[in-house]
């Protein structure tokens, strides 16, 4: 198999964060690959993997749209089979539909290809952001550390999405097909569990197309 | 790890335990105050007195907004005394935006601050931009649950203000000038006396490292840290005196993580394309084509006509205390 081709969306966010936690997971599972960050249409068309990173989704939404072609090309990219994953601002950017818990519905891009529904600042504002120990059994049984900033919940899952994590009665990570999302931030945690899971699934999807 | 973790307070007061149906939660933890100054890299903090200013700066992609009484431009219009913005002010912009909301209070104003961290700010700014209250000291901001952002003009402030608990730094530049002199002198201090230390580490000269710890007065931990990372160990924004798109690529360019607009976009004529354009350029700064593209949508005509730095009466980044 060539190399793995993994691209963090390097738009807004804790883009290098996600760089070194893919690195350091291509590395734990003994492969080969590069990780970039990508922020034109061409840099997208050939990956094999894509991190939307965490960071404001309001900013990364809008700067992807202003020339609608990053966001139709990482739309259909994933509508063809491409591996993604989200981590708090990127698991918005992945939802069909978004509201914001104070402000109510928000005028947001979503790229809309992951079948929940999200609530935004679900916690409060900063000073309740937390980090926690949280029970994923697909990990096994050693807890993950959960970084939670200002972060969001998914309050409703299609019959089609596999939920990863719950913590508090609230769903704070799902599976659906080749899409991972999380309302907390493995990136910045010292754990490379999901990132590894994410890889995983990357390694699969290129070899259904080698 | 991505986010350094070295701290000079063991136990500090911003901790706050929490029981919760499955466990315990933890907050005002190093790792999540220094998360959210991660989460807003690459992007753009814009100033507003208003909620409509606030609503253009969500709306052209600023990744939060600093709430203050009066842009740094006419506070140094109006002289007297600077002080923190009216809580009624934030309460209504927190309503109306879903972006985080920062603001400032006076440096060494621990009340300032505790009111602004009770009424849910995302992250206090200890500015040098309003009137100190304390002269001989900074706030010890360990003791508080919401992060702090503090200005800096070389390493030595920087790591002190680290060591006294702020989670992201910013060059002090000279606010409300609408010139970039000063920022950029700013972060070439810092930046040059960081890739001093970093080759005294790859040298494995402890002894020269902590005789520069003692010529910044800071801590020998935290210099060791910062060679080691051959950067800040906390997220570092450029500030004072960005008005165009170019402005924000040049500091960007020289390793800033993202940028706070002051004066530069609602002290212009056209705040909502030069927002726009700002936002554009921090992300593609280093895209010649994207930088001309954001420089386009600005007139220079229209920029804040700005202010010779050598000839100011008020030297904003002179004031505070000195250690």
């Amino acid at each position: 198999m060539n190399e793995l081709k993994i691209g963090i969306l390097g738009i807004q966010g804790d883009i290098e964060e996600n760089i070194n936690s893919t690195k350091e997971s291509i590395t734990n599972l003994n492969l080969k690959g590069t990780v970039i960050s990508v922020r034109h249409p061409e840099e997208i068309k050939n990956l094999d993997g894509l991190i939307l990173p965490g960071g404001e989704s309001t900013v990364i939404g809008n700067l992807i749209s202003l020339n609608g072609q990053i966001f139709q090309t990482i739309k259909n990219r994933i509508s063809n089979g491409m591996p993604v994953m989200g981590t708090c601002a990127g698991l918005i950017m992945l939802s069909k539909k978004v509201y914001d818990k104070f402000i109510g519905q928000t005028k947001q891009q979503l790229l809309g290809v992951l079948d929940i529904v999200v609530e935004r600042n679900a916690f409060g504002r900063q000073h309740n952001s937390f980090e926690t120990n949280l029970k994923i059994p697909t990990l096994g049984p050693v807890p993950f550390k959960g970084v939670f900033i200002r972060a969001p919940i998914i309050t409703n899952v299609q019959d089609n999405v596999d939920i990863m994590c719950s913590f508090d009665n609230k769903i704070v990570a799902v599976i659906q097909d080749h899409i991972i999302a999380t309302s907390f931030h493995p990136e910045l945690s010292l754990d490379t569990r999901i990132h590894e899971l994410f890889v995983k699934k990357v390694i699969d999807f290129k070899k259904s197309y080698n | 790890m991505n986010i350094s973790l070295v701290a000079t307070e063991s136990e500090p007061k911003g901790i706050k335990f929490k029981d919760v149906k499955e466990g315990q939660i933890v907050q005002g933890t190093t790792l999540v105050k220094r998360g959210f100054a991660h989460m807003q890299k690459h992007g753009v903090i814009m100033d507003v007195t208003t909620v409509e200013q606030a609503q253009i700066a969500e709306d052209s992609g600023a990744v939060a907004v600093m709430v203050l009484d009066k842009l740094p431009y006419d506070v140094r219009k109006a002289g007297g005394v600077a002080r923190t913005a009216s809580i009624k002010i934030i309460e209504q912009i927190m309503d109306e935006i879903t972006i985080p909301l920062m603001a400032k209070c006076r440096i060494g104003h621990i009340s300032e601050a505790k009111m602004l961290e009770s009424a849910g700010v995302d992250m206090i700014d200890e500015s040098e931009v309003l009137t100190p209250a304390d002269e001989e000291s900074h706030i010890w901001k360990w003791d508080f649950t919401t992060p702090f952002v503090n200005g800096a003009k070389n390493l030595a402030e920087a790591l002190r203000r680290i060591e006294e608990g702020t989670s992201m730094i910013r060059t002090k530049g000279e606010p409300g000038t609408g010139n970039i002199a000063e920022a950029v002198r700013h972060i070439k201090n810092v930046n040059n006396d960081i890739r001093k230390l970093n080759s005294i580490y790859r040298d494995n000269d402890d002894l020269e490292l902590i005789k520069f710890s003692r010529d910044l007065k800071v801590s020998y931990n935290l210099v060791k840290e910062t060679a080691r990372l051959a950067r800040l160990p906390v997220v570092n924004f450029a500030a004072g005196g960005v008005a165009t798109p170019a402005d924000a690529s040049l500091v960007m360019n020289y390793g800033c993580d993202g940028i706070f607009v002051g004066s530069g976009i609602f002290k212009a004529e056209d705040p909502e394309q030069r927002a726009r354009a700002i936002v554009l350029a921090t992300t593609y700064y280093d895209d010649p084509k994207v930088i001309k593209e954001a420089q386009k949508l600005v007139d220079e005509k229209k920029s804040l006509l700005g202010l010779d730095t050598k000839n100011l009466e008020l030297r904003m980044q002179e004031r505070g205390p000195s250690i």
